[in-house]
C-alpha cells in the first residue's frame, strides 16, 4: 500500500510537469489549429534564461521566472511573425514542418549560444511539504507547487478563453477565421496573442520542469515536448481541462508501468495504453467529438 | 499552372544548388596549410557528435585534440606538423560514415575514430576496409575493436579489425573491474544496478558486470533500467533499490543521468553508497551542480581534472582559458590520442607525404610495441587486441573533489 | 516530343518521373563505377535511395490517402531489422549477394506489411491528429520492442529472447541482434543498382495504384469521406490497402538501408527520423511523387555537402534556416506571387522574342 501510494505521488509529480507543458500546447492548438512542435524548445529557452538570471546574475528566482516569461513571450511573437504568419493560408502540414524547422533552429542556436555542456538548474523548491509514515511517503515542495500551478493555470486559461473579450475573440478565430474577421476581430493580433500567452506559459513550464528534473542541455525540451503532445492528445487536444487530466494520467501510467511491469518497457506500455484509450474514446478523454456535416 | 511553374523552378534551383554542392565536395582541394613555419603537415581527422544530445562528448574530444595539436605544432616548429579536422556525426552511425567519407575526401592520413560507440562500430569497419590507422579516444565498445567474445554467448561475432585501437578502457574491463573492486574492498552486501538499456556503453558495462558478479557471488538485489526517452524520472528505479535494501548502487552511465539520480535520491532520503565508472567523471564540472550530493561517490576513472601533476594542471588550465569549462575524460583521452599518435609518427619516421595505408602499417607495429605516458595513465601499452592496458584509478568524491581511494 | 505534349498530364508526369530517375541513375552509376564521385556522395548513394523510397511510401499515406503519419520510421525499423537478420542468417544458404538482398527486402516488406496491417486497425477508427499520435505511439513501441530483442543463429536455426539476453546457442552459433546494441556486423550488400531498382518498383506500384480503380477510391476517401462512402466505396478496405502498401514499401526501404550500413541500432529509427521523412514529403508536395524524390535526395545530401560542412558549428543552424525558408518560399502567398510574376515576365519576354 505504501509502495502504491508513493508511486502514485511520484506519478502525479511527473504528470503535473507534463500537464503544465501540455496546457501551453493545447492552448496554441485549440486556437491556431497548429501543432507547435517548437513548443518544447521554447521551454528550453525559458529554462536557460531563468538559469542565467539566477545562477550567473544572482537574481531572485521570481525575477528569473518573470524574465524568462518576458523573453519567451517576445520569442513566441517573433517566431509567429516570421515563420508562421506568412503561412496562415498554407496547408497545416506546411506549418507543421516549419515548426519543426524552428525547433531545429532553437536547439542548434541554443547550443551555439550556451554550449553543449550540462547545466544544473538551481534548486529553489527543495525540501518536503509533507512526510508521512516515518518518511516512507514524501510529497516534495516541487510537486505541490507543480500541481497547484497546473490547476491555477488551467482555471485562469479556462476563465480567460471563456469569459474575457480577448478569449472570446480567440475562440471565434478557432471556430471560423473568416467569420471572425467579418465580426471585426483582428485575426492576426488574436493569433499573435495566443502565441504570446502560449510562450509565456512555456517559460513557466520550463522553470517548473527544471525544478523537478534539473539537468539543462539544448535538447532538454524535445522529449517533454513529445510527451506533452501525447498528454494533450490523450486528454483531447484543444481541451484545457483535458490537458491537465491527460498530463497527470500520463505521468501516473508511466510510473506504474515502470514500477509494476518493467522499466525496460516503460515507454512502450505508456504508448500502448494511449492507443487503447484512443480506440475506446477516439477524440481523447475530454475531447469534443466533432460531427461531420454532409 | 503558375503553381506548377513555380514548383518546377524551385526544383531546378534546388537541383542546381545540390549539384554545385556535390561538385564542391568532389573537387575540393584545400591547399595543405601547414600551420608552422612551412613544414609539411600530416592530416589527422576525427568524428564525433558536435551537435545534438551527445554534443557534450564530441565537443570535449574535439577540443582536447585541438589543444594537443596546438601544443605540438608550437613545440615542433621545424618538425612534423599536424593538421586536425573534426566532423560532426550527431551520434548517428549513418552520419558518422558520411563524416568519415568527408575526411577521406579531405585527404586524412590518420583517423582519431569516433567519439561514441555506435558510430565507432560503423567508422571502424570503413577505416579497416580502407586501411587507415584508427585510434579512438572514447568509443569503448568491444564491437569497435572486434575479435572479442560476446559475453552473453561466448561467440566471436565480429572479426578483429587489426588497425583499430582504443585509448579508453574497453567496456567489459570496466564492468568486471568494478565487480572485482566491489568484492575486494567489500563495499556492499546488497547491490543494486541502474543502467541505460538503449545505450551501447551502459549496457556493455552492465553485461560484463553481471557476468563477473555472478562469478564472484555478489548479491545483486535490484536491476532496473532507463532509456533516452525516460531519463528524467528515476523514482521507480530508486524505490526499487531502496525497497530491496540495497546499500550500494552501481551506476554504469554518464554523469548527466547520474546527477539527476543523486538529486532525486537525496529528495527521497535514500543514501546508499554510489559506485560509478569513467562516464561519471565530469559530474563535478557540471555548472551549478551541488557537489555535496555526490559526496562519497566512488568511481573508476583514468582521468582526474583535479590531479596535482604538472601535465594535467597545464592541460586543465589551457582548456579552461580557451573554453571556460573544466575538461572531462573525453577531452583528456582525445588529447592523449593526438600525443600518442604524434609520438608514434616520429618514432616510425613518418613524413607528411606518405599514404594513409603506409602510415597505418607503421603505426600498427609502433603502437603494439610502444609505451605511452599521458594524462589518462602512465605506462600505457597496446597489444594485438587493440585494447589499452592502463590501470583505472579508484576515486572517491570528498568535499567536492576527487581523492584517490586505495 | 509532340506525343509527350499530347499525353494526359498525369501520365506525362509519371512518364517524366520514371525518365528523370533513369537519367539520374544513368549519370551517377558510371561516375560511381569510375570513382569520380566524392567519397561522401559515393557513400550516400544507397541511403539516398532508401530515403527516397521512404518518402515515396509515406507520400502514399500522407498525399494520396490524406492521413498524417508520425511513425513511418517504425516500419523502416521493422524492415531493417527483419531484413538484416534474414540476410545474416541466410549468409551460407544463399551465397549470391544480390539474391540475398532481394530476399531480405522481400522479408522486410512482408514483416513491415504485417505490422502495418496490425496498425491499420486503429487507423481506421481515428483521423487527424489522433491518428498522428497513434502512429507516433506505434513508432515508439516498435523502438522499445526491438531494443529488447535478442536474436542468435546456430545450426538449428534462429533463437530469440525478449527482455533478457538468454539466447542459448549451439556449436558454431553467433548472435545477430544484441538488443540495444543492435546489429553490429552487417555485411554491406546493398548497391546503388538495387536502390535504383527499388525506386523504380516503388514508383510502378504507386503509379499503378493511384491510376487504378482502387487508387481513385482512395483519393475519393481523402477528398470527401462521406461522399465516397455514400457512393458505396468500402472505407475499411481502401484505407487499409493504402496503409499496408505504404508500410510494406517502407519495410523494403528499411532492408535496403540496413544492408548498406555497417551497423544499425533501434534508436536510429526514432521520432526524429519519422519527422525527417515527413519533411521530405511535405517539402516535395503531397501527392507529388517527383517532389518527394527530389526533396529526399536534396535534404539528405545537403547537410553533407562541402558547402555545409565548411560552415562548421553553424551547419545544423543553417540547415534549419534553409528548411524554414524553403517552406516559406513554397507556401507563402506573397513570395509565390513574387516568383510567379518573375516567371510570367520571363515567359512573355520569351514569347515576344520568338515572334
Amino acid at each position: 500500500m505504501v509502495i502504491f501510494l508513493s508511486r502514485l505521488i511520484n506519478g502525479i509529480s511527473l504528470g503535473s510537469v507534463y500537464a503544465i507543458i501540455a496546457l501551453g500546447y493545447t492552448m496554441v492548438y485549440g486556437i491556431a489549429k497548429m501543432l507547435n512542435f517548437a513548443h518544447g524548445d521554447v521551454i528550453m529557452v525559458g529554462a536557460y534564461v531563468c538559469f542565467f538570471a539566477v545562477a550567473n546574475y544572482s537574481l531572485p528566482p521570481l525575477v528569473g521566472v518573470l524574465l524568462a516569461m518576458v523573453v519567451c513571450t517576445v520569442l513566441g511573437i517573433v517566431i509567429e511573425r516570421l515563420a508562421y504568419k506568412p503561412l496562415r493560408q498554407a496547408p497545416s502540414l506546411a506549418v507543421l514542418i516549419t515548426a519543426i524547422g524552428v525547433s531545429y533552429f532553437l536547439q542548434n542556436g541554443a547550443q551555439l549560444l550556451w554550449g553543449s555542456n550540462n547545466k544544473m538548474f538551481p534548486v529553489f523548491l527543495n525540501g518536503d511539504a509533507l512526510s508521512l509514515m516515518d518518511g516512507e511517503l514524501r510529497v516534495s515542495v516541487a510537486t505541490v507547487v507543480n500541481v497547484v500551478a497546473c490547476v491555477a493555470i488551467m482555471l485562469v486559461l479556462s476563465w480567460f478563453t471563456g469569459k474575457t473579450k480577448m478569449g472570446k475573440a480567440m475562440r471565434a478565430c478557432s471556430e471560423d477565421k473568416g467569420a471572425a474577421q467579418l465580426m471585426g476581430i483582428n485575426v492576426d493580433t488574436t493569433i499573435s496573442m495566443t502565441f504570446a500567452i502560449g510562450s509565456a506559459l512555456a517559460a513557466v513550464a520550463g522553470v517548473l520542469y527544471m525544478s523537478s528534473y534539473p539537468i539543462l542541455v539544448p535538447t532538454t525540451g524535445s522529449m517533454p515536448g513529445i510527451k506533452a503532445f501525447t498528454a494533450a492528445v490523450f486528454g483531447g487536444i484543444g481541451s484545457i481541462p483535458g490537458a491537465l487530466l491527460g498530463g497527470l494520467l500520463l505521468g501516473v501510467i508511466e510510473i506504474f508501468a515502470g514500477g509494476y511491469i518493467s522499466t525496460q518497457l516503460q515507454n512502450a506500455i505508456v504508448f500502448a495504453v494511449l492507443i487503447v484509450v484512443l480506440l475506446v474514446k477516439p477524440s481523447g478523454l475530454l475531447g469534443k467529438q466533432i460531427r461531420e456535416k454532409v | 499552372m503558375k503553381k506548377r511553374i513555380f514548383a518546377l523552378t524551385m526544383a531546378a534551383v534546388m537541383t542546381v544548388g545540390l549539384l554545385s554542392g556535390c561538385g564542391g565536395g568532389a573537387t575540393e582541394t584545400k591547399a595543405p596549410s601547414p600551420e608552422g613555419n612551412g613544414a609539411a603537415a600530416i592530416k589527422i581527422g576525427g568524428v564525433g557528435p558536435l551537435t545534438g544530445g551527445a554534443a557534450i562528448y564530441g565537443n570535449a574530444a574535439a577540443r582536447g585534440a585541438e589543444i594537443a595539436k596546438d601544443e605540438i605544432n608550437a613545440a615542433n616548429p621545424d618538425g612534423l606538423q599536424i593538421e586536425l579536422r573534426y566532423e560532426d556525426d550527431a551520434h548517428d552511425a549513418e552520419k558518422s560514415v558520411n563524416a568519415y567519407n568527408t575526411l577521406k575526401g579531405w585527404g586524412m592520413q590518420v583517423f582519431l575514430g569516433s567519439v561514441t560507440s555506435t558510430p565507432g562500430v560503423a567508422t571502424s569497419v570503413e577505416a579497416n576496409n580502407d586501411h587507415v590507422f584508427y585510434l579512438t579516444p572514447s568509443a569503448s565498445s568491444t564491437d569497435v575493436l572486434g575479435g572479442v567474445a560476446n559475453p552473453l554467448t561466448g561467440t566471436v561475432d565480429i572479426q578483429r579489425k587489426d588497425n583499430v585501437f582504443q585509448m579508453c578502457f574497453v567496456d567489459p574491463n570496466q564492468g568486471s573491474a568494478s565487480a572485482q573492486y566491489i568484492t575486494d574492498q567489500n563495499l556492499g552486501s546488497k547491490i543494486a544496478v541502474i543502467y541505460k538499456n538503449d545505450d551501447v556503453y551502459s549496457t556493455g558495462v552492465y553485461n560484463s558486470f553481471d557476468a563477473k558478479a555472478k562469478e564472484l557471488g555478489l548479491n545483486v538485489v535490484s536491476v532496473t533500467t532507463f532509456t533516452e526517452d525516460t531519463k528524467t524520472d528515476f523514482s521507480v528505479q530508486l524505490s526499487d533499490a531502496k525497497n530491496a535494501g540495497a546499500d550500494l548502487v552501481f551506476l554504469p552511465m554518464y554523469y548527466d543521468a547520474a546527477a539527476l539520480i543523486f538529486t532525486q535520491a537525496n529528495a527521497m532520503g535514500y543514501a546508499p553508497k554510489w559506485f560509478g565508472i569513467d562516464g561519471m567523471d565530469g559530474i563535478l564540472g557540471v555548472e551549478g551542480f551541488d557537489t555535496s550530493l555526490a559526496e562519497g561517490v566512488m568511481l573508476l576513472t583514468p582521468f582526474n581534472a583535479d590531479a596535482e601533476d604538472e601535465a594535467t594542471k597545464n592541460f586543465v588550465k589551457t582548456y579552461q582559458d580557451k573554453y571556460s569549462e573544466v575538461p572531462n575524460q573525453f577531452a583528456a583521452d582525445a588529447y592523449d590520442c593526438v600525443y600518442a599518435i604524434y609520438e608514434a609518427l616520429n618514432k616510425a619516421g613518418i613524413t607528411a607525404d606518405m599514404s594513409a595505408g603506409d602510415i597505418c602499417d607503421k603505426l600498427m607495429s609502433e603502437f603494439t610495441s610502444m609505451t605511452f605516458n599521458g594524462l589518462t595513465g602512465e605506462g600505457m601499452t597496446w597489444d594485438d587486441t587493440g585494447a589499452v592496458t592502463k590501470s583505472p584509478k579508484g576515486m572517491v568524491i570528498q568535499n567536492g573533489a576527487y581523492v584517490g581511494m586505495d | 516530343m509532340k506525343k509527350l505534349r499530347n499525353m494526359n498530364p498525369a501520365v506525362r508526369t509519371n512518364f517524366l518521373t520514371y525518365a528523370a530517375v533513369l537519367l539520374a541513375f544513368a549519370i551517377l552509376q558510371p561516375m560511381s563505377m569510375a570513382g569520380k564521385l566524392s567519397p561522401t556522395l559515393q557513400g550516400q548513394l544507397v541511403p539516398v535511395c532508401a530515403y527516397v523510397v521512404m518518402a515515396l511510401s509515406l507520400n502514399l499515406t500522407v498525399g494520396v490517402l490524406g492521413e498524417l503519419s508520425l511513425g513511418h520510421a517504425g516500419f523502416m525499423s521493422v524492415g531493417a531489422f527483419s531484413g538484416a537478420v534474414a540476410a545474416s542468417a541466410l549468409q551460407n544458404a544463399i551465397p549470391s549477394a544480390w539474391l540475398r538482398l532481394t530476399v531480405a527486402m522481400l522479408i522486410g516488406a512482408l514483416f513491415a506489411g504485417m505490422v502495418g496491417t496490425l496498425i491499420s486497425v486503429p487507423v481506421l477508427r481515428l483521423n487527424g491528429d489522433y491518428l498522428a499520435i497513434v502512429t507516433l505511439a506505434f513508432g515508439q513501441i516498435i523502438k522499445s520492442i526491438v531494443e529488447n530483442l535478442y536474436v542468435g543463429v546456430d545450426g538449428k536455426g534462429l533463437h530469440m529472447s525478449f527482455l533478457q539476453p538468454t539466447v542459448k546457442l549451439g556449436e558454431g552459433g553467433r548472435m545477430i541482434l544484441n538488443g540495444p546494441m543492435g546489429i553490429p556486423n552487417i555485411s554491406k550488400i546493398s548497391t546503388f543498382l538495387a536502390g535504383f531498382v527499388l525506386i523504380m518498383v516503388t514508383l510502378a506500384v504507386i503509379f499503378n495504384l493511384v491510376n487504378s480503380r482502387s487508387g481513385r477510391a482512395i483519393m475519393a476517401l481523402r477528398d470527401n469521406r462521406i461522399a465516397a462512402e455514400s457512393v458505396g466505396i468500402n472505407v475499411t478496405k481502401y484505407k487499409m490497402m493504402a496503409f499496408v502498401i505504404s508500410a510494406a514499401l517502407a519495410g523494403a526501404a528499411g532492408a535496403l538501408f540496413a544492408l548498406g550500413q555497417n551497423t544499425i541500432v533501434a534508436s536510429k529509427f526514432d521520432f526524429n527520423t519519422s519527422i525527417l521523412i515527413l519533411v521530405y514529403v511535405v517539402l516535395g508536395g503531397q501527392g507529388k511523387m517527383w517532389g518527394s524524390i527530389l526533396a529526399a535526395s536534396f535534404l539528405t545530401i545537403l547537410p553533407e555537402t562541402a558547402m555545409m560542412r565548411d560552415l562548421r558549428d553553424y551547419r545544423m543552424l543553417a540547415y534549419a534556416i534553409v528548411l524554414i525558408l524553403v517552406m516559406l518560399a513554397t507556401n507563402s502567398p506573397v513570395l509565390k506571387n513574387f516568383f510567379g510574376k518573375l516567371l510570367r515576365g520571363k515567359d512573355e519576354a520569351k514569347k515576344g522574342g520568338v515572334k
